[in-house]
């Protein structure tokens, strides 16, 4: 027994340590089960065995089941059930054991690794932030199956319970003490003399509450009536949350309202039917692809080009308007020393005042303390002056989206950088080749595509000009990390990637609305389809006005540089309908209205001239005006993939759910053919564009590289 | 048709408040039907050895309401021991489908005489008592969509455009006819004293109603499902509704039907029965019908259920004389006025449940004594009587003066 240390003491008191061979962390992988069976036959063999403490060698508790597995998983089968059982068993029969069993937790125990916890009678965590317990599986489209969702209702009563099932809460030791989750928290050398110490004083603990006569579950049983209001308006608050897209939650709330229903070991049965049924949903494997394995891949740099790591200690940042302030902004939280930079001192301090509301808000909701407000703020120096740059490590510009003004900023400034600075420039639109042109040094130059808002939007879409040289790549993306962002590299093109998959999709919402759907059907359609917001709504925010202005900055580019370029190609109904709307005064939110008519009281209702552009009475189906809204996106990301504007599929993934919205269900957009099956994707794709235009055309050969891999982790 | 299906006679208890200030609270569930099955007994000197079954509608029969309630009541009011009881639920249905039922045993020639009708005390058996995984399944819920029913009337008032001021002046018009009606003594055929074991009157005619209300006083009141709405209800019903932008919440404890306690009882039987114990009858019934709609909104069966009557019976709208839907909502009633265009005039002539209340399985049978007493009194033929239902159930009854 290898990974299990079993140590027996004089007062008949036996230790497990749990210390898997050959890994870091303790798993629940294919050796796990056996071993617990072992050790309990062995406990049960004991004549004198007066308590049990469960323990562990590495840094962490136990981190749960093995993912690959799941993944690998594919039929919901009775050998599947079988196997689930199997591994929850030996929870049952520790919890049966007839002497008390402790956890001694000195580190994480998420997962299987609380749900053995909870499989004991009592729970001891070490007083330190990172021993952390919960039951994360629901975020990745999973219950906890080892008992964690039958007994954690069981122990904290149905309300406590939910949100740590539902949304996958983590506490830290004191939070889990006073919810309940553990019942002491001492000081890590502490844990084993505790747990000593309680086996000691209470010999006969050795029964847990629901497997005691008359046992009642805390704060009211399934028929107490207020247990029964909450259950009655749990699932519609479940579906406003999820819309019915997430089997994960639906499957575990129903779980834990039951459990309190029938008997606790039915009850367990009923929950490994569950994880049985979400282990083979795309919605289970496209979570851990994208946001397990995924994140993963881009954390540990997979996806990183090679070399020594950067950091940037001095920075400046062109323009103090929204994308400027909030940038400084993400700078200062980091740590990055930046200089603000804007023609008025007005205008610039009003950026870093950006800083100062954002950081009072924070403190205002307790989570940021005065001291850290100052340090934060510290870090940003309004300036006017292009001598307040110098020396800087990075520069970015984000000054007003206009050419001329670009070309200008950029050279003046340029003289500013360190001598092995980069540049980077937060265009949304223009290629970043051309502006590259008007720096001295090219290879230094690269498009760095923050999103709005910066602060809730972490995420960068790095963009690599002709010229850009691979070790700018890698300081860009070492940057981007070090302010605690994801990097996603994509190659010069029109739109970059996020603008022209972003347009595809309001651009589909305009269609459907000359198609004849009702405007609110149309906004309803994203909803459903998992969509932030709708089409209508998003095009309002983004307004017509400036939609109208990339579209016109790329004619003009085009003619300057006697192209033809294909931007926004498909997107005939947002060039028609946009004119339109603009010509009537409808410019956007910001130009006093647009697809709808704001209020003065905040609220807005759909504008009823919208009528005037439905060109047909064609009735769209629902499930057709969701599939266009979310296969345009999905289209369009395969081209960038199939054009070398993105290199991996996890990027297009991720950039696409964080940039965007790409409905995160799905795994992100590749992930979403992957779903559906990349020859039915084909086949639907062709469908549609046989009914509603060649925007849905896609050739043969883009979807080549799909077959040819099974899903990327990076 | 073996038989003509005879309506020998219907009573009902008056309507009260259906809470614990209600005047009707103090008395058991069992005790409004025993009641009932007394004043039947005597005032046509039945042998109720000849009843061949009791059906009583109750939505919600659990706890005191509970274990075959009306088998229960025929012991404790003294019938014979041979008479049979069953308690019906088809959600508001519960009483006009014992009623439709009796009818159509005795139309099959197979039963003789039969009672139907309903009894609810919602003061001590509140709404929602008998749990069901309709709300409190979640995996059902889910799948199904159910929301409260007031989403669904707030729905179709929002779909068909009905404004606050729409619904609450049909409430207005609903409490003006009951006051009317009530006060002219219309109801004293019907209505049977609910008295204490002293012979003490507890209560004599409703007194639910509100002559005194007014469009400022029912305008006063606050919606009573944007709460539920926001929750979440809002968004399951608008994901079935995909055109409806928003829902405008405009139904309040006004404009609803009112929360009472109360029961019915219907005597319906063949031609002989009546001929045999010297009854006579009163009208007979012409045809019955169930259907089913949309679950989630819930409430819009009353129209199709009406036409699948009409069809049956060979007859279009324009051969009703009088039209009863009962007012589970303004909205409801609204709706089944548009449906089936009936005027004004025709339309639940003497008020409804908004005024009088909706004690849930009795409701079904009051309306049947509310319109042989119209019929009667207006010396009309034919009247029409039709329900919402939950789970987009629809039912409807068209019955006749003879």
């Amino acid at each position: 027994m290898s990974d299990f240390i079993y140590e027996k003491d004089a007062d008949g008191i036996v230790t497990v340590t749990m210390d898997m061979a050959g890994q870091s962390a303790n798993t629940m992988n294919a050796r796990f089960v056996p071993g617990m069976q072992d050790v309990i036959a062995k406990l049960r063999a004991e004549e004198d065995l007066r308590g049990v403490i469960f323990a562990s060698a590495k840094k962490t508790f136990f981190a749960g089941g093995d993912l690959n597995d799941i993944l690998a998983t594919t039929r919901a089968d009775a050998e599947t059930f079988a196997y689930i059982e199997a591994n929850k068993a030996v929870y049952r029969d520790l919890e049966r054991l007839p002497v008390p069993v402790v956890a001694a937790i000195n580190g994480a125990a998420l997962g299987g690794g609380y749900e053995l916890c909870l499989a004991c009678n009592h729970r001891i965590v070490a007083d330190d932030p990172k021993a952390v317990v919960g039951l994360p599986e629901v975020t990745l489209g999973l219950l906890p199956g080892a008992g964690g969702v039958v007994r954690l209702t069981a122990l904290l009563g149905l309300e406590k319970a939910l949100p740590y099932l539902l949304e996958g809460k983590q506490a830290k030791p004191q939070q889990a003490l006073s919810e309940g989750m553990v019942d002491a928290v001492v000081a890590k050398d502490e844990l084993i003399p505790a747990a000593r110490a309680w086996i000691k004083a209470n010999p006969d603990s050795q029964t847990q509450p629901w497997d005691r006569k008359g046992f009642r579950y805390p704060n009211g049983d399934a028929l107490h009536p207020r247990i029964r209001q909450t259950i009655q308006v749990s699932s519609a608050m479940l579906f406003q949350k999820t819309r019915g897209l997430l089997p994960a939650p639906e499957k575990i709330l129903d779980i834990a309202v039951n459990s309190m229903r029938m008997s606790f070991d039915a009850a367990l049965r009923m929950e490994s039917r569950g994880i049985v049924a979400l282990m083979t949903t795309p919605e289970c494997k496209a979570a851990i692809t994208t946001f397990f394995f995924g994140m993963q891949a881009i954390r540990s740099g997979k996806v990183r080009p090679e070399g020594p790591q950067w950091k940037a200690s001095k920075a400046a940042v062109l323009g103090a308007g929204m994308m400027g302030s909030g940038i400084a902004y993400a700078h200062a939280r980091a740590g990055l020393t930046t200089a603000l930079k804007d023609m008025e001192m007005a205008r610039a301090e009003k950026g870093k005042a950006y800083s100062q509301a954002l950081c009072d808000k924070a403190i205002k909701r307790g989570r940021m303390s005065e001291e850290a407000r100052a340090a934060l703020l510290d870090k940003i120096t309004p300036v006017t002056d292009d001598a307040a740059c110098k020396g800087a490590d990075i520069i970015i510009e984000a000054v007003f989206e206009d050419i001329d003004l670009k070309e200008t900023v950029i050279p003046e400034t340029w003289k500013q950088l360190a001598d092995d600075g980069i540049y980077g420039s937060n265009t949304s639109t223009l290629p970043i080749s051309i502006l590259a042109e008007s720096c001295p040094d090219p290879t230094r130059f690269i498009g760095l595509h923050f999103f709005s808002p910066v602060d809730k939007m972490k995420v960068v879409e790095i963009i690599m000009g002709e010229k850009t040289s691979a070790e700018t790549l890698r300081r860009a993306y070492d940057y981007v990390q070090q302010i605690g962002y994801m990097p996603i590299v994509v190659n010069d093109s029109r739109g970059f990637f996020t603008s022209r998959v972003f347009g595809t999709f309001m651009d589909e919402g305009m269609q459907l609305l000359q198609d004849g759907m009702s405007p609110a059907a149309i906004e309803r359609a994203a909803w459903k389809a998992g969509m932030p917001v709708g089409p209508l709504a998003v095009s309002d925010e983004v307004s017509q006005v400036l939609s109208q202005k990339v579209r016109r900055t790329h004619e003009a580019l085009d003619a300057r540089l006697g192209v033809e370029s294909d931007f926004g190609h498909h997107n005939t109904a947002s060039a028609r309908v946009v004119d339109a709307m603009i010509a009537q005064g409808r410019g956007g939110r910001h130009y006093g209205g647009g697809f709808y008519d704001y209020a003065s009281d905040g609220t807005k209702s759909l504008w009823p001239g919208l009528s005037q552009f439905a060109q047909g009475n064609a009735e769209v189906p629902m499930e057709d005006a969701i599939d266009r809204l979310l296969y345009r996106q999905a289209i369009e990301t395969l081209r960038c993939l199939d054009e070398g504007v993105l290199n991996t599929e996890v990027e297009a993934n991720l950039g696409g759910i964080f940039a965007i919205g790409f409905p995160a269900h799905t795994g992100g957009a590749i992930q979403f053919i992957r779903g559906i099956g990349v020859d039915a994707f084909n086949a639907r794709a062709k469908a549609l564009a046989e009914r509603y235009g060649e925007r849905f055309a896609i050739p043969d050969a883009a979807f080549d590289r799909l077959r040819d891999s099974a899903a990327e982790a990076a | 048709m073996a038989e003509t299906a005879y309506i020998y006679d219907a009573i009902r208890t008056p309507r009260s408040k259906g809470k614990p200030d209600g005047t009707l609270h103090e008395v058991k569930p069992i005790d409004l039907v025993t009641t009932l099955l007394g004043e039947m007994q005597s005032r046509h000197d039945l042998d109720t050895a000849r009843v061949d079954d009791v059906m009583l509608g109750c939505v919600m029969p659990v706890m005191e309401q509970g274990a075959v309630l009306p088998k229960i009541a025929l012991q404790k009011a003294g019938w014979s021991d041979k008479v049979p009881g069953a308690q019906v639920n088809r959600f508001c249905a519960s009483g006009l489908d014992t009623f439709n039922t009796a009818a159509a045993k005795v139309a099959s020639g197979w039963e003789d005489l039969v009672c139907a009708g309903g009894f609810e005390s919602m003061s001590r058996v509140p709404m929602g008592a008998d749990g069901g995984p309709f709300a409190e399944d979640p995996a059902t819920a889910i799948q199904t969509g159910f929301v409260p029913q007031g989403i669904g009337a707030d729905l179709i008032a929002t779909i068909e455009g009905w404004s606050r001021d729409d619904v609450d002046a049909f409430a207005l018009e609903s409490q003006k006819r009951a006051a009317h009606a009530r006060d002219s003594g219309w109801f004293d055929r019907s209505v049977v004293p609910v008295k204490d074991e002293n012979g003490i009157t507890i209560l004599e005619r409703d007194d639910f109603i509100k002559p005194d209300t007014d469009m400022q006083k029912l305008g006063a009141l606050k919606p009573s499902f944007a709460g539920p709405g926001a929750m979440g209800f809002d968004t399951v019903a608008l994901a079935r509704y995909p055109e409806v932008e928003r829902i405008n919440h405009v139904h309040t404890p006004g404009n609803s039907s009112g929360i009472v306690d109360g029961a019915s009882l219907v005597m319906v039987g063949s031609e002989q029965a009546g001929k045999d114990l010297g009854l006579t009858p009163r009208g007979r019934v012409v045809s019955i019908a169930l259907t089913s709609t949309d679950p989630t909104i819930m409430l819009t069966g009353p129209g199709p259920a009406s036409e699948k009557a009409l069809a049956k019976a060979g007859l279009s709208i324009e051969d009703i004389d009088l039209v009863e839907i009962n007012e589970a909502f303004a909205s409801v009633a609204l709706r089944l006025q548009r449906d089936l265009d009936v005027p004004d005039e025709k339309l639940n002539v003497v008020g409804g449940a908004i005024a009088m209340g909706h004690p849930l399985g009795a409701t079904g049978g009051c309306l049947v004594s509310t319109m042989l007493d119209e019929l009667e009194r207006r010396k009309l033929k034919r009247a029409l009587i039709c329900m919402c239902v939950g789970g987009g159930m629809g039912i409807a009854s068209i019955i006749e003066r003879v």
